[in-house]
Protein backbone atom coordinates (compact mmCIF):
# COMPACT_ATOMS: atom_id res chain seq x y z
CA UNK A 1 0.00 0.00 0.00
CA UNK A 2 2.92 2.55 0.54
CA UNK A 3 3.65 2.46 -2.81
CA UNK A 4 0.46 2.76 -3.96
CA UNK A 5 0.06 6.06 -1.70
CA UNK A 6 3.05 7.39 -3.47
CA UNK A 7 1.48 6.78 -6.52
CA UNK A 8 -1.83 8.25 -5.60
CA UNK A 9 -0.35 11.10 -4.07
CA UNK A 10 2.09 12.20 -6.87
CA UNK A 11 -0.92 12.24 -9.24
CA UNK A 12 -3.21 14.33 -7.31
CA UNK A 13 -0.43 16.45 -6.38
CA UNK A 14 -0.14 17.09 -10.29
CA UNK A 15 -3.54 17.91 -10.74
CA UNK A 16 -4.28 19.50 -7.37
CA UNK A 17 -2.37 22.27 -6.32
CA UNK A 18 -4.02 22.80 -3.05
CA UNK A 19 -2.44 19.23 -1.95
CA UNK A 20 0.59 19.52 0.48
CA UNK A 21 2.68 16.56 1.49
CA UNK A 22 4.17 17.10 5.33
CA UNK A 23 6.36 13.66 5.70
CA UNK A 24 7.18 12.82 9.64
CA UNK A 25 11.57 11.63 8.35
CA UNK A 26 9.25 8.45 6.72
CA UNK A 27 8.88 7.75 3.56
CA UNK A 28 11.26 10.32 2.12
CA UNK A 29 13.00 8.79 -0.38
CA UNK A 30 10.01 7.18 -1.41
CA UNK A 31 8.41 10.56 -2.08
CA UNK A 32 11.99 12.02 -4.03
CA UNK A 33 9.81 12.85 -7.54
CA UNK A 34 7.23 14.84 -5.10
CA UNK A 35 10.07 16.73 -3.64
CA UNK A 36 11.52 17.02 -7.03
CA UNK A 37 8.54 18.46 -9.14
CA UNK A 38 6.53 20.16 -6.33
CA UNK A 39 8.82 22.05 -3.59
CA UNK A 40 6.71 24.00 -2.81
CA UNK A 41 4.14 21.50 -1.40
CA UNK A 42 6.32 18.53 -0.53
CA UNK A 43 8.05 18.86 3.01
CA UNK A 44 9.86 16.15 5.39
CA UNK A 45 9.21 18.25 8.43
CA UNK A 46 11.24 15.96 11.22
CA UNK A 47 10.53 14.37 13.86
CA UNK A 48 8.17 16.52 15.18
CA UNK A 49 4.66 15.40 15.11
CA UNK A 50 2.42 17.33 17.26
CA UNK A 51 3.95 20.70 15.38
CA UNK A 52 3.36 18.49 12.07
CA UNK A 53 -0.10 18.04 12.78
CA UNK A 54 -0.70 22.06 13.72
CA UNK A 55 1.07 23.02 10.76
CA UNK A 56 -1.38 21.06 8.96
CA UNK A 57 -4.00 22.52 10.05
CA UNK A 58 -3.00 26.24 9.52
CA UNK A 59 -2.56 25.29 5.98
CA UNK A 60 -5.95 23.78 5.31
CA UNK A 61 -6.92 27.49 7.11
CA UNK A 62 -5.24 28.74 3.79
CA UNK A 63 -6.51 26.68 1.78
CA UNK A 64 -4.44 23.73 1.60
CA UNK A 65 -5.36 20.36 1.71
CA UNK A 66 -2.56 18.30 3.45
CA UNK A 67 -1.94 15.02 3.98
CA UNK A 68 0.68 14.01 6.31
CA UNK A 69 2.38 10.70 7.09
CA UNK A 70 4.43 9.07 9.37
CA UNK A 71 4.38 5.43 11.69
CA UNK A 72 0.40 5.01 13.25
CA UNK A 73 1.61 5.88 16.84
CA UNK A 74 3.83 8.49 16.30
CA UNK A 75 1.23 10.43 13.77
CA UNK A 76 -2.32 9.03 16.09
CA UNK A 77 -1.14 8.74 19.57
CA UNK A 78 1.84 11.22 19.78
CA UNK A 79 -0.37 14.01 18.53
CA UNK A 80 -3.43 12.96 19.97
CA UNK A 81 -4.49 16.05 20.96
CA UNK A 82 -3.77 18.41 17.75
CA UNK A 83 -5.82 15.92 16.03
CA UNK A 84 -8.62 16.56 18.38
CA UNK A 85 -8.46 20.67 18.76
CA UNK A 86 -6.61 21.77 15.44
CA UNK A 87 -8.33 19.32 13.06
CA UNK A 88 -11.10 17.87 13.86
CA UNK A 89 -12.58 20.27 16.64
CA UNK A 90 -11.80 23.62 13.91
CA UNK A 91 -12.91 21.38 11.38
CA UNK A 92 -10.27 21.42 8.59
CA UNK A 93 -9.59 19.39 6.19
CA UNK A 94 -6.79 16.95 6.05
CA UNK A 95 -5.27 13.72 5.58
CA UNK A 96 -3.46 11.87 7.95
CA UNK A 97 -2.04 8.72 6.25
CA UNK A 98 -0.34 6.18 8.75
CA UNK A 99 1.86 2.91 7.87
CA UNK A 100 2.32 0.31 10.61
CA UNK A 101 -1.25 -1.13 11.26
CA UNK A 102 -1.21 -2.85 14.61
CA UNK A 103 1.51 -5.30 14.57
CA UNK A 104 2.81 -5.06 11.51
CA UNK A 105 6.28 -3.63 11.92
CA UNK A 106 6.09 -7.09 15.12
CA UNK A 107 9.57 -7.02 15.30
CA UNK A 108 10.31 -3.36 16.33
CA UNK A 109 8.69 -3.74 19.20
CA UNK A 110 5.46 -2.40 21.50
CA UNK A 111 6.87 1.33 20.66
CA UNK A 112 6.17 0.59 17.16
CA UNK A 113 3.01 -1.58 17.46
CA UNK A 114 -0.62 0.47 17.10
CA UNK A 115 -3.77 -1.29 17.55
CA UNK A 116 -5.14 1.06 19.09
CA UNK A 117 -5.39 4.00 17.02
CA UNK A 118 -8.93 3.46 15.67
CA UNK A 119 -10.15 3.47 18.74
CA UNK A 120 -9.01 6.51 19.78
CA UNK A 121 -9.52 8.46 17.08
CA UNK A 122 -13.02 7.16 16.90
CA UNK A 123 -13.41 8.69 20.06
CA UNK A 124 -12.83 12.39 18.09
CA UNK A 125 -15.98 13.85 16.76
CA UNK A 126 -15.57 14.42 13.24
CA UNK A 127 -12.13 12.34 12.17
CA UNK A 128 -13.14 9.87 9.31
CA UNK A 129 -11.63 6.50 9.43
CA UNK A 130 -10.88 4.36 6.35
CA UNK A 131 -9.20 1.02 6.12
CA UNK A 132 -8.51 -0.22 2.93
CA UNK A 133 -7.81 -3.62 2.35
CA UNK A 134 -5.42 -3.43 -1.01
CA UNK A 135 -3.40 -1.23 -2.77
CA UNK A 136 -6.06 -0.44 -5.44
CA UNK A 137 -8.67 0.29 -2.44
CA UNK A 138 -6.97 2.80 -1.12
CA UNK A 139 -6.07 4.52 -4.68
CA UNK A 140 -9.96 4.91 -4.64
CA UNK A 141 -11.17 5.66 -1.43
CA UNK A 142 -8.52 8.57 -1.26
CA UNK A 143 -9.43 9.83 -4.20
CA UNK A 144 -13.01 10.02 -2.67
CA UNK A 145 -12.43 11.55 0.42
CA UNK A 146 -9.27 13.45 0.27
CA UNK A 147 -10.87 16.52 -0.55
CA UNK A 148 -14.06 15.96 1.56
CA UNK A 149 -12.91 19.24 3.54
CA UNK A 150 -13.40 16.96 7.00
CA UNK A 151 -10.30 15.46 8.38
CA UNK A 152 -9.56 11.47 7.44
CA UNK A 153 -7.65 9.02 8.70
CA UNK A 154 -6.48 6.31 6.30
CA UNK A 155 -4.82 3.17 7.64
CA UNK A 156 -2.35 1.75 5.29
CA UNK A 157 -0.89 -2.04 6.59
CA UNK A 158 1.53 -4.05 5.03
CA UNK A 159 -1.50 -6.87 5.03
CA UNK A 160 -3.61 -6.95 1.45
CA UNK A 161 -6.08 -9.02 0.62
CA UNK A 162 -6.04 -11.62 -2.27
CA UNK A 163 -8.22 -9.56 -4.20
CA UNK A 164 -9.64 -5.90 -4.47
CA UNK A 165 -12.99 -4.99 -4.88
CA UNK A 166 -14.00 -2.69 -7.43
CA UNK A 167 -16.48 -1.14 -6.64
CA UNK A 168 -15.21 0.07 -3.02
CA UNK A 169 -16.79 3.54 -1.94
CA UNK A 170 -15.93 5.84 1.06
CA UNK A 171 -18.42 5.66 3.52
CA UNK A 172 -20.18 2.60 1.74
CA UNK A 173 -19.68 -1.02 2.96
CA UNK A 174 -20.31 -3.97 0.35
CA UNK A 175 -22.07 -7.18 0.91
CA UNK A 176 -19.74 -9.60 -0.10
CA UNK A 177 -21.74 -13.11 0.48
CA UNK A 178 -25.37 -14.34 1.65
CA UNK A 179 -26.32 -16.19 4.36
CA UNK A 180 -28.97 -16.69 6.66
CA UNK A 181 -27.60 -17.30 10.11
CA UNK A 182 -24.75 -14.66 11.28
CA UNK A 183 -23.67 -11.22 9.56
CA UNK A 184 -19.99 -11.50 9.54
CA UNK A 185 -18.02 -7.68 9.42
CA UNK A 186 -14.85 -7.88 7.93
CA UNK A 187 -13.05 -4.66 8.16
CA UNK A 188 -10.63 -3.56 5.78
CA UNK A 189 -7.59 -6.33 5.43
CA UNK A 190 -9.59 -9.27 7.57
CA UNK A 191 -11.44 -10.05 4.37
CA UNK A 192 -9.32 -12.58 2.71
CA UNK A 193 -9.16 -14.24 6.58
CA UNK A 194 -13.46 -13.49 6.31
CA UNK A 195 -13.90 -15.14 3.42
CA UNK A 196 -12.03 -18.60 3.77
CA UNK A 197 -13.03 -18.98 7.12
CA UNK A 198 -17.11 -18.67 6.10
CA UNK A 199 -16.76 -20.24 2.87
CA UNK A 200 -18.36 -23.08 4.27
CA UNK A 201 -20.99 -21.32 6.51
CA UNK A 202 -24.37 -19.77 5.75
CA UNK A 203 -23.66 -16.68 6.78
CA UNK A 204 -23.82 -13.10 5.05
CA UNK A 205 -20.44 -11.18 5.01
CA UNK A 206 -20.43 -7.58 4.60
CA UNK A 207 -17.34 -5.88 4.08
CA UNK A 208 -16.36 -2.70 5.70
CA UNK A 209 -13.49 -0.09 4.17
CA UNK A 210 -15.46 2.71 5.79
CA UNK A 211 -15.74 2.79 9.41
CA UNK A 212 -16.33 6.71 10.11
CA UNK A 213 -18.62 7.29 8.81
CA UNK A 214 -20.56 3.70 9.63
CA UNK A 215 -22.31 2.58 7.26
CA UNK A 216 -25.49 1.74 9.35
CA UNK A 217 -28.06 0.91 6.89
CA UNK A 218 -26.03 -1.56 5.04
CA UNK A 219 -25.79 -3.60 8.30
CA UNK A 220 -29.48 -2.91 8.93
CA UNK A 221 -30.38 -4.72 5.60
CA UNK A 222 -28.25 -7.23 5.95
CA UNK A 223 -29.15 -9.08 9.48
CA UNK A 224 -31.06 -11.89 8.59
CA UNK A 225 -30.26 -12.95 12.23
CA UNK A 226 -29.49 -11.56 15.73
CA UNK A 227 -25.57 -12.68 15.36
CA UNK A 228 -23.86 -10.32 14.19
CA UNK A 229 -19.31 -10.52 14.62
CA UNK A 230 -17.28 -7.83 13.45
CA UNK A 231 -13.36 -8.98 12.52
CA UNK A 232 -11.54 -6.00 12.74
CA UNK A 233 -7.65 -5.55 11.95
CA UNK A 234 -7.70 -3.91 15.52
CA UNK A 235 -8.39 -4.02 19.14
CA UNK A 236 -11.27 -6.42 19.58
CA UNK A 237 -14.24 -4.85 20.28
CA UNK A 238 -13.65 -1.43 18.94
CA UNK A 239 -16.50 -1.07 16.70
CA UNK A 240 -18.54 -2.93 19.15
CA UNK A 241 -20.87 0.74 19.87
CA UNK A 242 -21.01 1.32 15.95
CA UNK A 243 -23.10 -1.76 15.36
CA UNK A 244 -24.70 -1.93 19.16
CA UNK A 245 -26.07 1.65 18.11
CA UNK A 246 -27.06 0.81 14.34
CA UNK A 247 -29.60 -2.40 15.69
CA UNK A 248 -30.40 -0.14 18.62
CA UNK A 249 -34.28 -1.60 18.43
CA UNK A 250 -32.91 -5.35 18.24
CA UNK A 251 -31.22 -7.94 20.36
CA UNK A 252 -27.80 -8.70 19.38
CA UNK A 253 -25.53 -10.92 20.23
CA UNK A 254 -22.46 -9.86 19.34
CA UNK A 255 -18.71 -11.68 18.51
CA UNK A 256 -16.22 -9.09 18.51
CA UNK A 257 -13.00 -10.85 17.03
CA UNK A 258 -9.82 -8.46 16.88
CA UNK A 259 -6.33 -7.66 18.42
CA UNK A 260 -6.55 -8.84 22.38
CA UNK A 261 -6.41 -5.50 24.66
CA UNK A 262 -3.08 -6.06 25.79
CA UNK A 263 1.02 -5.16 24.97
CA UNK A 264 2.26 -7.67 22.44
CA UNK A 265 5.72 -7.96 23.90
CA UNK A 266 7.16 -10.58 21.33
CA UNK A 267 8.93 -9.64 18.33
CA UNK A 268 9.28 -12.01 14.86
CA UNK A 269 6.71 -11.34 12.04
CA UNK A 270 3.02 -10.23 11.44
CA UNK A 271 2.09 -14.19 10.89
CA UNK A 272 3.73 -15.07 14.58
CA UNK A 273 1.48 -12.29 16.27
CA UNK A 274 -1.78 -13.44 14.04
CA UNK A 275 -1.28 -17.16 15.66
CA UNK A 276 -0.98 -15.50 18.78
CA UNK A 277 -4.11 -13.24 18.64
CA UNK A 278 -5.98 -16.13 17.15
CA UNK A 279 -6.21 -13.88 13.92
CA UNK A 280 -6.33 -16.87 11.26
CA UNK A 281 -8.94 -18.44 9.06
CA UNK A 282 -8.92 -21.39 10.74
CA UNK A 283 -9.48 -19.43 14.33
CA UNK A 284 -11.65 -17.39 12.59
CA UNK A 285 -13.94 -19.97 12.06
CA UNK A 286 -13.52 -22.35 15.06
CA UNK A 287 -15.01 -19.08 16.46
CA UNK A 288 -17.73 -18.50 14.06
CA UNK A 289 -19.11 -22.21 14.15
CA UNK A 290 -19.09 -21.66 18.08
CA UNK A 291 -21.05 -18.91 17.81
CA UNK A 292 -23.15 -19.75 15.79
CA UNK A 293 -23.80 -22.73 17.92
CA UNK A 294 -24.62 -21.34 20.99
CA UNK B 1 -6.15 59.21 25.56
CA UNK B 2 -5.05 55.90 24.45
CA UNK B 3 -4.30 55.58 28.44
CA UNK B 4 -7.70 55.81 28.95
CA UNK B 5 -8.74 54.23 26.48
CA UNK B 6 -7.29 50.87 27.76
CA UNK B 7 -8.53 52.02 31.35
CA UNK B 8 -11.94 51.69 29.40
CA UNK B 9 -11.38 48.40 27.91
CA UNK B 10 -10.01 46.63 31.20
CA UNK B 11 -13.42 47.97 32.76
CA UNK B 12 -15.03 46.16 29.96
CA UNK B 13 -13.19 42.74 30.58
CA UNK B 14 -13.47 43.13 34.19
CA UNK B 15 -17.43 43.50 33.76
CA UNK B 16 -17.38 40.78 31.18
CA UNK B 17 -16.78 38.41 33.99
CA UNK B 18 -19.50 39.18 36.12
CA UNK B 19 -22.33 36.91 33.92
CA UNK B 20 -20.34 33.92 34.34
CA UNK B 21 -18.59 34.31 37.55
CA UNK B 22 -14.92 33.65 36.11
CA UNK B 23 -12.65 34.80 33.36
CA UNK B 24 -8.88 35.10 32.98
CA UNK B 25 -8.87 38.82 33.65
CA UNK B 26 -4.95 39.20 34.86
CA UNK B 27 -3.72 37.15 31.64
CA UNK B 28 -5.51 39.34 29.67
CA UNK B 29 -4.26 43.00 31.47
CA UNK B 30 -1.12 41.25 30.77
CA UNK B 31 -1.40 41.26 27.02
CA UNK B 32 -3.83 44.15 26.41
CA UNK B 33 -1.58 46.64 25.38
CA UNK B 34 0.05 44.48 22.98
CA UNK B 35 -3.03 43.38 21.54
CA UNK B 36 -4.00 47.36 21.51
CA UNK B 37 -1.20 48.28 19.07
CA UNK B 38 -1.52 45.26 17.46
CA UNK B 39 -5.20 45.72 16.31
CA UNK B 40 -4.91 49.39 16.09
CA UNK B 41 -1.44 50.64 14.19
CA UNK B 42 0.02 47.18 12.71
CA UNK B 43 -2.33 44.44 11.52
CA UNK B 44 -3.56 45.13 7.84
CA UNK B 45 -6.89 43.77 8.37
CA UNK B 46 -11.08 44.79 7.88
CA UNK B 47 -13.23 44.23 10.35
CA UNK B 48 -16.10 44.12 7.70
CA UNK B 49 -14.31 41.74 5.85
CA UNK B 50 -12.41 39.37 8.48
CA UNK B 51 -11.34 36.49 6.18
CA UNK B 52 -9.68 38.66 3.33
CA UNK B 53 -6.93 36.89 1.90
CA UNK B 54 -5.38 40.04 2.13
CA UNK B 55 -5.15 40.46 5.68
CA UNK B 56 -2.44 39.84 8.49
CA UNK B 57 -3.46 36.81 10.46
CA UNK B 58 -3.16 37.41 14.54
CA UNK B 59 -2.95 34.07 16.47
CA UNK B 60 -3.59 34.07 20.27
CA UNK B 61 -2.40 31.18 21.36
CA UNK B 62 -2.64 31.37 24.73
CA UNK B 63 -6.59 31.42 24.38
CA UNK B 64 -7.16 32.09 28.11
CA UNK B 65 -6.12 35.52 27.08
CA UNK B 66 -9.19 35.75 25.34
CA UNK B 67 -10.58 38.82 26.87
CA UNK B 68 -8.51 40.94 25.89
CA UNK B 69 -8.90 39.53 22.21
CA UNK B 70 -12.55 40.17 22.50
CA UNK B 71 -12.22 43.53 24.16
CA UNK B 72 -10.03 44.55 21.14
CA UNK B 73 -12.12 42.92 18.75
CA UNK B 74 -15.20 44.51 20.08
CA UNK B 75 -13.06 48.32 20.10
CA UNK B 76 -12.24 47.43 16.35
CA UNK B 77 -15.88 46.93 15.17
CA UNK B 78 -15.74 43.28 14.60
CA UNK B 79 -18.55 42.14 16.67
CA UNK B 80 -21.34 44.47 19.24
CA UNK B 81 -19.52 45.17 22.11
CA UNK B 82 -22.67 44.16 23.63
CA UNK B 83 -21.53 40.29 23.24
CA UNK B 84 -18.83 41.01 25.77
CA UNK B 85 -21.86 41.27 28.72
CA UNK B 86 -22.95 37.63 27.51
CA UNK B 87 -18.92 36.54 28.06
CA UNK B 88 -18.22 32.71 28.82
CA UNK B 89 -22.18 31.95 29.61
CA UNK B 90 -24.23 29.11 27.93
CA UNK B 91 -24.57 30.46 24.61
CA UNK B 92 -22.22 32.64 24.09
CA UNK B 93 -20.49 33.10 20.95
CA UNK B 94 -16.86 34.52 23.51
CA UNK B 95 -15.80 31.56 25.40
CA UNK B 96 -13.20 31.38 27.84
CA UNK B 97 -11.08 30.62 25.19
CA UNK B 98 -11.56 32.13 21.90
CA UNK B 99 -13.31 29.77 18.59
CA UNK B 100 -12.52 31.04 15.05
CA UNK B 101 -15.65 29.04 13.94
CA UNK B 102 -17.84 31.23 16.56
CA UNK B 103 -16.49 34.83 16.60
CA UNK B 104 -15.13 37.11 13.85
CA UNK B 105 -12.17 38.08 13.74
CA UNK B 106 -10.51 35.25 15.30
CA UNK B 107 -8.22 33.03 13.39
CA UNK B 108 -7.68 29.66 15.21
CA UNK B 109 -9.32 28.15 18.20
CA UNK B 110 -7.05 27.58 20.83
CA UNK B 111 -6.79 27.02 24.36
CA UNK B 112 -4.76 24.25 25.15
CA UNK B 113 -1.03 25.27 24.82
CA UNK B 114 1.04 25.07 22.56
CA UNK B 115 -0.76 24.59 19.21
CA UNK B 116 -1.32 28.23 17.96
CA UNK B 117 2.46 28.73 17.04
CA UNK B 118 2.69 25.48 15.04
CA UNK B 119 -0.78 26.37 13.88
CA UNK B 120 0.77 29.77 12.81
CA UNK B 121 3.61 28.59 10.66
CA UNK B 122 1.18 26.29 8.58
CA UNK B 123 -0.51 29.93 7.82
CA UNK B 124 2.62 31.66 7.38
CA UNK B 125 4.26 28.64 5.00
CA UNK B 126 0.71 28.48 3.56
CA UNK B 127 0.66 32.27 2.28
CA UNK B 128 4.19 32.08 1.28
CA UNK B 129 3.32 28.91 -1.38
CA UNK B 130 0.15 31.58 -2.05
CA UNK B 131 2.25 34.46 -2.78
CA UNK B 132 0.79 36.83 -0.75
CA UNK B 133 2.84 39.52 1.31
CA UNK B 134 1.02 39.66 4.27
CA UNK B 135 2.52 38.51 7.66
CA UNK B 136 1.55 36.06 10.79
CA UNK B 137 1.78 37.07 14.21
CA UNK B 138 1.72 34.67 16.92
CA UNK B 139 0.90 35.68 20.84
CA UNK B 140 2.16 32.86 23.39
CA UNK B 141 2.96 32.69 26.70
CA UNK B 142 5.80 32.13 28.78
CA UNK B 143 4.73 29.27 30.73
CA UNK B 144 2.77 27.99 27.12
CA UNK B 145 6.88 28.04 26.16
CA UNK B 146 7.04 25.27 28.57
CA UNK B 147 5.50 23.11 25.39
CA UNK B 148 7.68 20.83 23.23
CA UNK B 149 5.62 21.94 20.81
CA UNK B 150 6.69 25.39 21.01
CA UNK B 151 10.20 24.34 20.38
CA UNK B 152 9.38 22.23 17.34
CA UNK B 153 7.87 25.11 15.89
CA UNK B 154 10.97 27.33 16.79
CA UNK B 155 12.72 24.70 14.82
CA UNK B 156 10.48 24.88 12.15
CA UNK B 157 10.34 28.36 11.41
CA UNK B 158 13.67 29.06 11.35
CA UNK B 159 14.78 25.93 9.18
CA UNK B 160 12.00 27.17 6.85
CA UNK B 161 13.06 30.74 6.94
CA UNK B 162 9.54 32.09 7.68
CA UNK B 163 9.95 35.65 7.69
CA UNK B 164 6.71 36.93 7.63
CA UNK B 165 5.89 35.03 10.77
CA UNK B 166 6.16 37.12 14.52
CA UNK B 167 5.92 35.29 17.82
CA UNK B 168 5.52 37.82 20.46
CA UNK B 169 5.83 35.50 23.87
CA UNK B 170 4.19 37.52 26.83
CA UNK B 171 6.84 36.98 29.38
CA UNK B 172 5.15 37.95 32.93
CA UNK B 173 6.85 35.62 34.86
CA UNK B 174 3.82 32.79 35.39
CA UNK B 175 6.52 30.03 34.43
CA UNK B 176 8.39 31.02 37.03
CA UNK B 177 7.19 29.48 40.27
CA UNK B 178 7.23 25.89 37.66
CA UNK B 179 10.52 26.33 35.18
CA UNK B 180 12.79 28.88 35.12
CA UNK B 181 13.26 30.40 31.09
CA UNK B 182 15.61 32.77 31.92
CA UNK B 183 16.35 34.67 28.61
CA UNK B 184 13.94 33.80 26.61
CA UNK B 185 15.21 36.08 23.82
CA UNK B 186 18.46 34.37 23.74
CA UNK B 187 16.72 31.04 23.55
CA UNK B 188 15.22 31.92 19.94
CA UNK B 189 18.31 33.75 18.51
CA UNK B 190 19.79 29.94 19.31
CA UNK B 191 17.10 28.22 16.90
CA UNK B 192 17.98 30.90 14.47
CA UNK B 193 15.75 33.82 14.79
CA UNK B 194 16.10 37.42 15.05
CA UNK B 195 14.45 38.35 18.86
CA UNK B 196 14.05 41.50 20.55
CA UNK B 197 12.79 42.29 24.45
CA UNK B 198 10.89 45.19 24.74
CA UNK B 199 8.38 46.59 27.84
CA UNK B 200 5.46 44.70 26.51
CA UNK B 201 3.20 47.82 28.34
CA UNK B 202 4.93 50.53 26.21
CA UNK B 203 3.02 51.57 23.19
CA UNK B 204 5.32 52.82 21.10
CA UNK B 205 8.09 49.82 21.52
CA UNK B 206 5.33 47.48 21.16
CA UNK B 207 4.64 49.35 17.25
CA UNK B 208 8.37 49.74 16.83
CA UNK B 209 9.16 46.27 17.55
CA UNK B 210 6.40 44.87 15.71
CA UNK B 211 6.96 46.89 12.47
CA UNK B 212 10.81 45.56 11.95
CA UNK B 213 10.92 42.46 10.30
CA UNK B 214 14.19 40.31 8.70
CA UNK B 215 14.22 39.22 5.47
CA UNK B 216 15.47 35.46 5.96
CA UNK B 217 14.68 34.92 9.33
CA UNK B 218 11.33 34.56 11.77
CA UNK B 219 11.13 37.34 14.38
CA UNK B 220 10.55 36.46 18.17
CA UNK B 221 9.14 40.26 20.75
CA UNK B 222 10.07 39.02 23.90
CA UNK B 223 7.28 40.99 25.59
CA UNK B 224 8.56 41.67 29.95
CA UNK B 225 4.65 41.96 31.11
CA UNK B 226 3.02 41.95 34.71
CA UNK B 227 0.40 39.98 34.83
CA UNK B 228 -3.04 41.96 36.10
CA UNK B 229 -0.99 45.21 35.07
CA UNK B 230 -2.76 47.91 35.95
CA UNK B 231 -4.63 46.72 39.16
CA UNK B 232 -2.60 46.57 42.10
CA UNK B 233 -4.05 43.58 43.93
CA UNK B 234 -4.36 41.28 40.58
CA UNK B 235 -0.28 42.56 39.83
CA UNK B 236 1.09 39.13 40.16
CA UNK B 237 -0.99 37.76 42.28
CA UNK B 238 -1.92 34.19 41.30
CA UNK B 239 -5.32 34.39 43.41
CA UNK B 240 -6.35 36.41 40.46
CA UNK B 241 -5.38 33.96 37.58
CA UNK B 242 -8.95 32.96 37.24
CA UNK B 243 -12.10 34.65 38.87
CA UNK B 244 -14.19 37.38 38.76
CA UNK B 245 -14.61 40.03 41.46
CA UNK B 246 -17.42 39.92 44.11
CA UNK B 247 -19.76 42.56 44.21
CA UNK B 248 -17.88 44.17 47.10
CA UNK B 249 -14.20 44.10 45.16
CA UNK B 250 -15.52 45.46 41.90
CA UNK B 251 -16.61 49.04 43.24
CA UNK B 252 -12.77 49.42 43.95
CA UNK B 253 -11.22 47.86 41.11
CA UNK B 254 -12.85 49.87 38.57
CA UNK B 255 -12.73 53.00 40.54
CA UNK B 256 -8.72 52.39 39.71
CA UNK B 257 -9.42 51.41 36.24
CA UNK B 258 -11.07 55.35 35.72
Amino acid sequence: MRKQFVKTIEDLMAQDERLVLLLGDIGVFGFRNAFELYPERTYNIGVCEQAMTSMAAGLAKEGFIPALHSIAPFVVERCLEQLKIDLCYQNLPANIVSVGASYDYAALGCTHHCPGDVAVLRALPGMEIVIPGTPAEFDRLFRGAYANSHPTYFRLSERNNQQSYDDVEFGRAAVTRHGSLATVIAVGPTLTWVLEATQELDVTVLYYTTVVPFDGDTLRENCPSHKIVVVEPFYEGTLAHDVMSVMENRTIRLLSIGVPRQFLTNYGHAADHDLECRLTPEEIKARLEQFLHV
Amino acid sequence: MTGARINRLKRQIVLATMAAGEGHIASAFSILDILWVLYDRVLQIDPKNPKSDERDRFVLSKGHGSLALYAVLAEKGFFPASELERFATFDSPLGGHPDCNKVPGVEASTGSLGHGLPMGIGMALGIRIRKIDRRVIVLVGDAECNEGSIWESALLAAHHQLSNLTCIVDYNHSTDRALLLGDIAAKFVAFGWAATIINGHDHDAIYSALTRTESDRPTAIVAETVKGFGCRQMENNPAWHHRAPSQDELPAILEELA
